[in-house]
């Protein structure tokens, strides 16, 4: 993978070798899409500062995970067959949220096997193993560490439960926050465990969601960090939505906004959840 | 055959649901609010998972392990009535009786028949996962005959006419402060100064099950493993009490669920590899006790195995679902999971809590209850379970898959309406575009601070009661992309 | 129906009907079993017993190393102050050779009943196996062992363990042993883990095990 750069603006920031440059699909999810929009445009920032083209196939809509997970696979299955039948063609589909890949991967060829319909499998096919995740996308299938961001905050890094354990995208955020000019990153006491938010679990058991958001806000709040920034938007409303409520002083930011950010525009552009 | 219910004829195993236990998000809520409670579940689980995680580390081949366990189960269930007729015959002709029990009621009434014929009113127990769900004590008293437990954990749970709280440790819920009062209140052999140290308890057990131990008729088990090719059966234990039980009594009764067949001695290999340092992260458990049918002059003159259904032929049916069936209760799943260690045990009214308990529980009793139907749910699906699993039960997939059955066989109308409405939404670029734009108008209207919503109308004030929800921005992503490059691709 | 037809049926109706034994045998044989059936190098005899008396004393059981001819005499310590013991047969008489004249040596014949056992010190045995990796001793309750009360209702343990008892691993151990024999595999002392977690020794098994490893 990847350091070796030429002494650019971004030093380190095109991976050696010949990348081509990668006609990506950006799959937003719709929880980015309608409540962080600014995730979405630095993921768009991002991938083409690096010198990649994206697509947005605007027949994209939701996964289907928050009514697979709650139960409705039938309505899960509807989704999902118009999300893989947006995505036809790509070469790679990146998405700020492990947990909707995650979903695409894990469970759509479950799905599509339930439906009997032997397009939707095949749109499936090809699509679960073209989903990435945005942080192991940039260390892994672009080789690149070192984005040519500029943050100079202090910043700690929650690993969301599939990032970590689906996704498996084990020091990627880790290595990419490393490498952003002026950032201090932290540890995050006890990282690893959940934040409490499982999608509608919050709303159905919302009494151990909010303890288990506690404790994590506590070690947030220990780390003394001005950001936490995480992979994925939901957990990130969670955290975010209860540091607001405790008037933290610390922000909640998608890593994509970290990873973007270059110091003049875009360090104000964070959506903070 | 996904689903059990249309698959097979059988009825579900019948286990006491706690009684009156209210579902898991109202019990959990009482829980939560325990905040001693709190500090023992978190005193506890915190230091064994540390302990686990080393003495797992310390196996470079602990994966290949795992998957060896898998697969031995899953080959053992695929096959179960050919290996459970291979132990009946080893078992049969190394001396022992071998017992076949639809429901827990079967399977009491037959433990019942075999102690009345030996004239005894008590029995020594050690600790079985089975007889807890099949109900026997309390079929004993029924019965005019006392059953006594001897696993430490055990005792303070029967002393303090308590429930069992977790798989290894059913009194993780007391701490050592709680258990020194019970002691003095309940044990005649405690001494008028016991201390509240762990050994000073521990050795006032001791005395007080010495003589139980010594006069037993009749010793009643469970079984860790059972070997089909050797009938032999295996108890891991850690105090002396399973091997008193095993050993001392001139009858055994043991109380076997089918899933707990191994094909094969061979097996043991793994098995002994994996449960002692899931469990109770050691290396091995201070004792293992593997016998076969009925030795000469040693242990038992007369031995039963009584091999229990109860539910699990009807979750062998669901093809997701089975694989809570090669569980070997090592219990390291609760140790790790963040609702279990603020919700307790007694939440998931079962003997079987966590996230083990979560997908048992509701396959052996059926989804019929409320409270049993919520369980699949007690999940934030974070995944900690599965990786710990030592025989790689995928938990989330099957809570997900459960939850599936759930909403069909205890359908909750509102939400099953709100989930549609949702999904005629979500599935179209279209309507979801237009529903953007109505939540960006809404949105401006009631956000009152920076974009944050203080409160919303029920059920999403369930979320605005502890957080803040972000307003919707004035611009979607979607509408953005569309007005500076131009729509679709 | 009875319960055993109305459960195998139930069975069989989940996973479809039974197959040829030789089809469930060769299935069988099919498992993947990648682990290392030995985690440590058999050949290097004097690692192994090294480990197995390390991994035995982490428990917290007294563990001695002591050549063959000092057995005798290391015996005699491990027992001092205990009046009675119970010697199964076929434990050497050269091992009881030097016991201190106070202590009586006690045999299960005819055999003790449980309380009797009771009123006994401790007992010394040999075994049928060791395993290093885990530290663990395993009986068969055959000759120098004595039937499983023996070891288990008097409070001391005192075990010789000679170094070509030591299996390296679970798996060569297990093989070594005839499964229609009752065993019983000891890992330390009795211990609880039940309050709080916090591991104490001494339940209701012997509260002080004590293991010799000759040669």
């Amino acid at each position: 993978m990847a350091d070796r750069g030429q002494d650019t603006r971004f030093p380190g920031m095109f991976p050696s070798g010949n990348v081509r440059s990668m006609r990506i699909g950006l799959f937003v999810t719709c929880l980015t899409d309608t409540l962080y929009p600014e995730t979405g445009k630095a993921v768009v920032t991002l991938l083409e500062r690096l010198g990649h083209r994206v697509d947005f196939p605007a027949g994209q809509a939701c996964c289907g995970q928050m009514h697979f997970n709650t139960g409705y696979r039938r309505e899960a299955a509807r989704m999902a067959r118009g999300l893989a039948a947006a995505f036809r063609g790509h070469e790679a589909v990146v998405t700020p949220s492990a947990s909707c890949a995650a979903m695409i991967r894990e469970y759509y060829p479950a799905l599509a096997g339930e439906t009997g319909d032997a397009g939707f499998a095949r749109d499936v096919a090809e699509l679960a193993p073209r989903v990435h995740d945005l942080a192991t996308f940039l260390t892994d299938v672009i080789g690149v560490t070192d984005v040519g961001a500029y943050f100079p905050h202090k910043v700690t890094y929650h690993p969301t439960c599939h990032s970590l354990r689906m996704m498996r995208v084990g020091d990627a955020p880790y290595r990419l926050l490393k490498a952003v000019r002026g950032l201090d990153l932290v540890d995050l006491p006890d990282a690893t465990t959940c934040c409490g938010f499982g999608g509608t679990f919050s709303l159905k058991n919302p009494d151990i969601s909010a303890a288990m958001c506690a404790d994590k806000v506590a070690a947030i709040r220990q780390s003394r960090a001005e950001v936490v920034t995480a992979g994925d938007n939901s957990c990130l409303m969670h955290i975010g939505g209860a540091l607001s409520r405790l008037r933290a002083g610390v922000r909640a930011m998608h890593l994509a906004e970290i990873l973007a950010s270059t110091g003049d525009a875009g360090a104000a552009t964070g959506g903070t959840p | 055959m996904t689903t059990p219910a249309g698959a097979t004829p059988a009825p579900n195993g019948s286990m006491p649901t706690y009684l009156g236990m209210p579902s898991f998000p109202s019990a959990a809520r009482t829980a939560v609010a325990d905040s001693q409670l709190r500090r023992n579940l978190t005193h506890a689980t915190t230091a064994i998972r540390a302990k686990r995680a080393n003495v797992v580390r310390e196996l470079d081949d602990w994966e290949e392990l795992r998957q060896a366990g898998k697969a031995i189960k899953e080959h053992t269930l695929a096959n179960l009535d050919t290996y459970l007729l291979r132990l009946e015959e080893s078992v049969t002709s190394a001396g022992g009786h071998v017992h076949w029990a639809r429901d827990a009621a079967e399977a009491n009434a037959i433990a019942i028949d075999l102690i009345k014929r030996k004239n005894a009113d008590k029995a020594v127990k050690s600790k079985s996962m089975t007889t807890q769900e099949a109900g026997l004590n309390e079929a004993l008293a029924q019965n005019g005959i006392q059953a006594i437990e001897t696993d430490l954990a055990e005792l303070i749970v029967q002393l303090g006419d308590d429930l069992p709280s977790h798989i290894l440790v059913p009194a993780i819920h007391k701490n050592r402060a709680e258990i020194g009062d019970l002691f003095r209140r309940t044990i005649s052999e405690a001494p008028g100064d016991l201390a509240d140290d762990p050994p000073s308890l521990t050795a006032t057990a001791r005395a007080h099950l010495r003589g139980e131990f010594l006069d037993a008729k009749v010793g009643i088990s469970g079984a860790n493993f059972a070997v089909a090719d050797t009938g032999s059966l295996v108890v891991v234990e850690s105090e002396g009490n399973g091997r008193m039980c095993l050993t001392l009594p001139d009858t055994l009764i043991s109380f076997v669920g089918i899933e707990k067949i191994i094909p094969s001695w061979r097996d043991l290999e793994v098995f002994l590899a994996l449960l002692p340092r899931s469990s109770t992260a050691e290396r091995m458990n201070p004792y293992t006790t593997i016998w076969s049918g009925v030795a000469n002059a040693d242990g038992p003159r007369e031995f039963h195995l009584i091999l229990l259904d109860n539910g699990r032929t009807a979750t062998l049916a669901d093809e997701t679902g089975r694989q809570a069936l090669r569980c070997i209760r090592c219990s390291a799943c609760l140790n790790v999971c963040p609702v279990y260690e603020r919700a307790g045990g007694h939440a998931y009214g079962s003997p079987y809590p966590g996230p083990i308990g979560a997908i048992l529980s509701p396959q052996l009793r059926g989804m019929t209850s409320p409270a049993d139907a919520s369980l699949p749910f007690a999940s934030s699906l974070c995944g900690a379970c599965y990786e710990v699993c030592p025989v790689a039960i995928n938990i989330p997939e099957a809570l997900v898959h459960l939850r599936a059955r759930a909403v069909q066989s205890q359908p909750h109308y509102p939400e099953r309406i709100f989930f549609s409405l949702a999904a005629s939404i979500l599935s179209s670029p279209g309507r979801m575009a237009f529903a953007q734009r109505l939540g960006s108008l809404a949105g401006s209207a009631v956000a009152r601070r920076k974009g944050r919503i203080r409160r919303l109308p029920p059920p999403l004030s369930a979320w605005t009661d502890t957080r803040d929800a972000p307003a919707p921005p004035p611009e979607s992503f979607r509408a953005w992309w569309s007005r500076t490059r131009g729509g679709a691709r | 129906m009875t319960a055993r037809e109305e459960i195998l049926a139930r069975i069989r109706a989940a996973n479809g009907p039974a197959r040829e034994p030789t089809e469930i045998d060769a299935a069988y044989a099919a498992i993947p079993r990648d682990y290392r059936r030995a985690h440590h190098d058999s050949e290097q005899r004097d690692d192994i017993v090294a480990l197995f008396a390390e991994r035995a004393a982490d428990y917290r059981a007294t563990v001695e190393p002591v050549p063959e001819a000092d057995l005798p005499a290391a015996i005699a310590r491990a027992v001092t102050g205990k009046a009675r013991l119970i010697v199964p047969d076929g434990v050497p008489e050269a091992w009881l050779a030097e016991l201190p004249s106070a202590t009586t040596i006690v045999r299960d014949e005819p055999p003790l009943s449980a309380r009797e056992l009771d009123a006994i010190d401790g007992v010394v045995t040999g075994c049928a196996v060791a395993i290093a990796e885990t530290g663990t001793i395993i009986l068969d309750h055959g000759p120098a062992q004595g039937r499983r009360a023996l070891t288990l209702v008097p409070d001391f343990h005192l075990v010789v363990v000679r170094a070509d008892h030591v299996a390296p691993d679970i798996a060569d151990a297990l093989a070594r042993l005839d499964p229609s024999r009752p065993h019983t595999l000891i890992s330390g002392p009795s211990a609880t883990s039940d309050i709080e977690l916090i591991r104490v020794e001494g339940v209701h098994g012997p509260r002080n095990l004590h293991i010799l490893v000759s040669g």
